[in-house]
């Protein structure tokens, strides 16, 4: 490695790490939380006995796992404004990752509650829980513990597909590194930073996830 | 309330799953502060009974009555609201005990009197604690249900559901699910809230037990009582208040 490109390598981390705090990781964080809310509601609506619902629930899904992420972020991008919506890069990827997410996830959730002991709504309804109490006081924080390893997947997947965001003119990680590649031309050294930047924040997100599902598991039995 | 009306009575209650009938026109009194016993070979219909006298069964008909309490006829569509004050009434010990695992066994005891009863946190706490230590549990108060014992996880079970001062204990085989060994610390707990006057429905494979506690025990096979054995305990039906006098049983 030639000394230019050490110097290069060290003068771009600096705008690349700070696109993504100012960028990636927002928007991973933000998505994934309006995703999560998204997915709760829709696994519920599939659970639910209402025919027309869990079927809406399951159009959803459907629709959202059967097309591209990024056929997605262009309809809301470059395709709302044509019928008179004409939304900011933003509030579009926030909107486009949420609702991937909350399509993914939504399968996550369901079967997590699916996987918590029929007693336990038993023994919830027979201390005079309603349904709905029993969901949050009993099911959910149970389920929370099997979706941890799965949910965790879908975020790590959702850092990385934010840098598509870059496509639709948000300064984020991949974007920065796409500027400064196209002024520098040291395109393979830039892009592999790049990488490794997406790299060591996904380690970052693994490691959070083995102690959070450590914590999950004080009351499991080893 | 007249003396001789029932704490509880079912009449002519009946459950099929699918095409296969369970339960055909069950009858059955229970008068307050006394022990029926339910038993007979498994698939005889005695947890189902059991389960339709708290809602978690719905059957498709008869009428479950509880003295000064609901009322369900269950020819009718039943509200989840009328299921729930059913249930309110008493309070179910399952075979497998179905403790919450991500709850300490304090929290276990106290989730329904405080959650769901809105009664203050240290009134609850402290009437938990007391049957902790009552069940010889006192010191496991923090810990979580998997560090339990088998027999340990079944007295929390009976604690649970006595914390939220039902009218009616519910038992579905509470020590089928035990090692043998374990099994003598939870019938010797049932025998004492039975002395206490508590009114309790316990279906069982135990036959010493239920011929030794219960003022009736019903034979059930093929979905209806074959037989009622009925035996006097007392002269007068039990109260908590008489717990012991003259109780020669």
């Amino acid at each position: 490695m030639t000394s230019e490109n050490l110097s290069l390598i060290l003068t771009s981390l600096g705008p690349i790490v700070l696109a993504a705090i100012a960028g990636t990781i927002p928007l991973a964080l933000i998505s994934f939380a309006v995703g999560l809310a998204i997915a709760v509601a829709v696994a519920l609506m599939r659970l639910s006995k209402v025919r027309i619902v869990s079927a809406l629930a399951r159009f959803y899904v459907s629709v959202v796992r059967g097309t591209p992420l990024l056929v997605q972020l262009f309809v809301i991008f470059y395709g709302l404004p044509s019928i008179g919506l004409t939304i900011d890069p933003w509030p579009s990827a926030i909107a486009a990752f949420s609702i991937n997410v909350g399509g993914y996830a939504a399968e996550i959730v369901r079967a997590a509650i699916l996987s918590v002991p029929k007693g336990q709504w038993e023994a919830a309804h027979v201390i005079g829980m309603s349904r709905r109490l029993a969901l949050r006081r009993i099911i959910l924080p149970q389920a929370a513990r099997v979706s941890v390893p799965p949910l965790s997947n879908t975020f790590i997947s959702l850092v990385k597909d934010t840098s598509l965001a870059s496509l639709i003119l948000v300064t984020e990680l991949f974007r920065q590194t796409q500027e400064i590649a196209a002024f520098s031309g040291e395109f393979m050294t830039l892009y592999l930073e790049a990488a490794l930047v997406y790299w060591v924040i996904c380690l970052g997100l693994s490691a959070a996830q083995n102690r959070l599902e450590r914590r999950l598991d004080r009351y499991v039995a080893h | 309330m007249s003396r001789t009306e029932p704490l509880l009575t079912v009449r002519g209650l009946a459950k099929s799953f699918g095409a296969t009938p369970v339960l055909r026109s069950i009858d059955l009194d229970v008068p307050a502060g006394t022990v029926t016993t339910l038993i007979g070979p498994s698939g005889s219909g005695k947890t189902t009974l059991l389960r339709c006298l708290n809602g978690l069964e719905v059957p498709e008909a008869g009428t479950v009555t509880v003295s000064g309490g609901p009322s369900v006829d269950f020819g009718d569509a039943v509200s989840q609201r009328r299921l729930a004050a059913l249930r309110d009434c008493s309070a179910m010990v399952f075979q497998h005990y179905n403790l919450f695992p991500h709850k300490t066994v304090l929290d276990n005891v106290i989730e329904g009197p405080v959650i769901v009863q809105r009664r203050p946190r240290p009134e609850a706490v402290a009437e938990a604690t007391a049957l902790l230590e009552r069940v010889g549990l006192g010191e496991k108060r923090d810990a979580y249900p998997f560090s339990l014992s088998g027999g340990q996880q079944q007295r929390v079970g009976i604690v649970r559901a006595l914390a939220l001062k039902p009218r009616l204990l519910l038992f579905d085989e509470p020590t089928s699910a035990l090692d043998p060994e374990l099994v003598g610390d939870v019938l010797s707990l049932m025998r004492e809230l039975a002395a206490e006057g508590w009114t309790m429905v316990v279906a069982t494979h135990e036959l010493q037990f239920a011929r030794e506690v219960a003022n009736e025990v019903l034979f059930m096979d093929g979905g209806v009582i074959v037989e009622r054995g009925r035996r006097r305990r007392c002269s007068a039906a039990r109260t908590r208040s008489a717990r012991g006098a003259s109780c020669s049983g």
